[in-house]
């Protein structure tokens, strides 16, 4: 197995860990707008909380997406015609939510229309991502040469990845409670609102977690079928998982003053670990196959690119991903804190 | 029926419709991210409540535009995977790495200091709100670059080689690969194309405030920055022209020779203007006979092969010369050069009539305020054209044989398309995206029309409403009434 291609199976995934945590937050955020904001300044000060980063949150999950083509060509070739329509929904829904960012405070006539796409926007990003990685991890029919040949959207709903979809949607739910706690002024009914949703919905993502576990061990073999080498790793990421998010909710539940960024940051480990358990249960499968299909699994042997390429793939990242790095510490150095009321009459 | 179930005419359409639709607001971006960046420097070093109401109204106008080319940009990274998935298999080894430093360095770059520019004007320190500009418009740049390296490469492919199974590309040469025969020579022509797109829209802005009659100070002032932003372009651009041409000359026949409409080999003239009858393979053109051989030669006799020869190679020997779109290519391409006359034009108007010196300026000149307020149609036609030429130009191939490439690279369009996805779900996409992308459009107009409307961004109580704007317009116009009626007022009194 070469050196090069299994690491950057987990460069891969930790780009996407980087989106789920990032792009988490303000997609969560953006669901639950409609609901939290109960009248325009709430709602600049939602908007206001992800101005400034919610642009290169997003660039997360284009870079996964270019990472994934550059390091594994058949696996994102696959994966995105096969999953067309639902691809097509999250471009649509994505496209939209930019826009709508930018236009919102500018357009106050069109504002139901831009609100109504940025909530919308959010939404199906957040529910339908899961859903895809719940058909990458339970399989499903290709071809010889690896191309999906199921009934297009509605063959990759079952209920495994409808529960993965949802649990990603509470996940991101959460993190967007938890960003807007952590960024709403203090004694706002925002704040409160924010820190009275987190709970339920770490609550439900919880349960969902334990059920799908379950589910991989009724109707998936369990551990059966993954990599022994990564044994031991599965059951720490799991411990992680599960201590995070009792942590994120016992701080929670006690609101002492400056515990908000806390919850948040336990939040974000537990999304992390939750995307390096797949990782570790997947290895080295990228995309399985279901039991009808004449196609083989999409492994890291069989996708990768060549060694060069990923040689040149890894120096690029070693150059880039300190600078990006780098621009996060400087944007969210600039605008901690929380929301004030000169950033809410400046837009 | 058939063209409706025709998988790849359908995606070809898809892609033509969305990467189109991408290149509206790309060039606009770009062209205004540096006229952006100029008037934030120039706020920074004056100190002028003019300088910098100018600058902050140039943030707005390119903040609202940038959204929807990153928006309508993700589609195009998506399309390689969901309706080129054939191809994505066949340039992965290649084509992926540029895709992901393109996010890497340009995205991230763009949009991070984007934040800080829409956000950080009391956040940040004055010269740090000026360094965010630039990188912001040199993460636009950056990012024109690494989607042309791709572009490029599958112009003239190159660092590459045929897998032993014949089923990928595979990579021998990085740097080979990105800066292959064609990429510096197309990347320096796209760039200057869009700061002529970019200057051109602030010329046009220009000239419709001095139509109306207001902000009269400003406009002079972005009407002269633009204009010589735009003649330094224009002046580059006939040297990227020249390379482009030569560049094409050597390496894609098949492209040159429908440009200049030629199927039998002879020496290529240079047409102004006519058409190409495809059914009689003959091309009715005006034209300097043997100019297209000395532009790319130096000589007037270089004989060049006609598509009926290329036909006959082994290189080309997939080309069917009847299905060629020889007459479309002809066309975008003399379009393309004919618009370049006009924009020539413009700019020299422009720059003759906005001197402080001229005796008339734009600004009593109604004729050619309008033919400057309707100006950036002609980058626009030239820029769209021009890439129709390009991309057009290569069919039927999606990656070209080109003469420096490697052997067996090289890949038929019609081989590239995704097996999974049905015409049907085309057709669905389609109709969605002609909707959406209607909205975003009818929406930027409104947005980038009021920021245009309420003019340059001076300090005022936040949130002006419509109605306290018109309110301060009556005022400064009873003002001025007043002004205008006083000394006539006194020289009726000394009259008197």
């Amino acid at each position: 197995m070469e050196a090069l291609a299994v690491l950057w199976y987990f460069l891969v995934f930790l780009l996407i860990a980087g989106y789920f945590v990032l792009d988490g937050f303000d997609l969560g955020a953006g669901v639950l707008y409609p609901f939290i904001a109960k009248d325009e300044r709430d709602q600049a000060i939602v908007r206001r909380a992800l101005g400034p980063v919610w642009d290169g949150n997003e660039v997360w999950l284009l870079t996964a997406g270019g990472a994934l083509f550059a390091a594994f060509p058949d696996a994102y070739a696959t994966t995105f015609s096969g999953f067309y329509l639902a691809i097509m929904l999250v471009l649509f829904a994505l496209i939209v939510r930019a826009v709508s960012f930018e236009f919102w405070a500018a357009d106050a006539k069109w504002r139901g229309v831009w609100n109504a796409c940025f909530f919308l926007g959010s939404l199906v990003p957040a529910l339908l991502f899961g859903v895809a990685v719940g058909n990458a991890v339970q399989g499903i029919p290709m071809d010889a040469a690896g191309n999906y040949n199921g009934v297009p959207l509605l063959g990759l709903i079952t209920p495994f990845t409808l529960l993965c979809g949802l649990f990603g949607l509470a996940m991101f739910i959460a993190a967007g409670a938890c960003w807007l706690a952590v960024k709403a002024p203090l004694g706002s009914g925002l704040h409160e609102r924010a820190c009275r949703l987190r709970m339920p919905f770490q609550i439900i993502a919880f349960a969902l977690f334990a059920v799908l576990t379950a589910l991989v061990f009724a109707l998936m073999g369990g551990t059966d079928g993954m990599a022994a080498e990564f044994g031991l790793v599965r059951w720490l990421l799991v411990l992680l998982f599960v201590v995070c998010m009792v942590m994120a909710l016992v701080v929670g539940i006690g609101r002492k003053p400056g515990s908000d960024l806390w919850v948040f940051i336990y939040q974000s480990v537990a999304a992390v670990s939750s995307v390096f358990l797949i990782a570790c249960s997947m290895f080295p499968v990228l995309v399985a196959a279901s039991p009808d299909s004449i196609g083989a699994p999409i492994t890291l042997m069989t996708a990768g690119a060549s060694g060069l390429s990923l040689f040149c793939m890894t120096v690029i990242l070693c150059v880039g991903l300190p600078l990006v790095l780098a621009y996060h510490v400087i944007i969210y150095r600039t605008f901690r804190g929380r929301v004030s009321e000169e950033d809410i009459a400046a837009h | 029926m058939d063209l409706l179930a025709d998988q790849v005419l359908l995606s070809r359409v898809q892609f033509a419709l969305t990467a189109s639709y991408h290149f509206i607001f790309v060039p606009i971006t770009i062209g205004i991210g540096l006229l952006m960046a100029i008037f934030v420097t120039r706020a920074f070093r004056t100190r002028k409540a003019e300088d910098d109401a100018i600058a902050r109204m140039w943030v707005r106008i390119f903040t609202a535009t940038f959204a929807i080319g990153v928006a309508t940009g993700i589609t195009m990274e998506f399309s390689f995977g969901t309706n080129w998935a054939n191809y994505a298999r066949f340039v992965g080894d290649i084509f992926g790495a540029p895709l992901a430093a393109e996010a890497l360095f340009a995205f991230f770059l763009e949009s991070i200091f984007l934040g800080m520019l829409i956000f950080g004007r009391n956040k940040i320190k004055p010269i740090l709100y000026v360094v965010s500009a630039w990188l912001t418009f040199a993460g636009s740049a950056l990012s024109a670059l690494w989607i042309l390296i791709a572009n490029s490469w599958m112009q003239t492919p190159a660092g590459a080689e045929l897998s032993a199974d014949g089923t990928e590309a595979v990579i021998t040469d990085f740097f080979a690969a990105a800066f292959n025969p064609s990429t510096l020579v197309r990347y320096g022509h796209t760039v200057l194309a869009v700061l002529v797109m970019g200057a051109f829209v602030a010329v046009a802005v220009s000239a419709w405030y001095m139509h109306k009659g207001r902000h009269a100070s400003e406009a002079r002032k972005v009407l002269g920055t633009s204009s010589v932003v735009g003649l330094i372009a224009v002046v580059a651009l006939l040297g990227s022209a020249h390379a482009s041409a030569v560049e094409v000359w050597e390496e894609q026949p098949t492209k040159l020779a429908m440009m200049e409409g030629m199927y039998e080999t002879e020496v290529p003239e240079l047409s102004a203007f006519g058409f190409v009858d495809e059914a009689s393979e003959e091309a009715h053109t005006f034209a300097i006979p043997g100019g297209t051989s000395f532009l790319a030669t130096g000589t007037w006799d270089t004989e060049y092969p006609g598509l009926n020869d290329l036909a006959a190679t082994e290189q080309f020997g997939d080309i069917d010369v009847a299905t060629m779109p020889v007459n479309f290519v002809y066309q975008v391409y003399h379009i393309m050069v004919a618009c370049f006359g006009l924009i020539v034009v413009c700019l020299a108007l422009a720059l003759i009539f906005n001197r402080k010196k001229a005796k008339r300026g734009v600004a009593d000149m109604k004729w050619l305020q309008w033919l400057l307020i309707v100006s950036p149609v002609f980058p626009f036609i030239a820029i769209q054209s021009g890439w129709l030429t390009a991309e057009v130009g290569r069919q039927p191939y999606v990656v070209y044989p080109s003469m420096s490439g490697p052997e067996g690279v090289q890949m038929l369009t019609e081989a590239g398309t995704s097996v999974s996805v049905q015409p049907f779900e085309l057709m669905i996409t389609l109709a969605l995206f002609f909707l959406v992308y209607l909205m975003l459009f009818v929406g930027w107009v409104r947005v980038v029309g009021r920021f245009i409307k309420e003019g340059p961004v001076y300090d005022q109580p936040a949130e002006v409403e419509a109605a306290d704007a018109d309110a301060a317009v009556a005022a400064v116009a009873c003002e001025e009434e007043a002004a205008a009626a006083t000394p006539a007022a006194g020289t009726e009194g000394g009259e008197r």
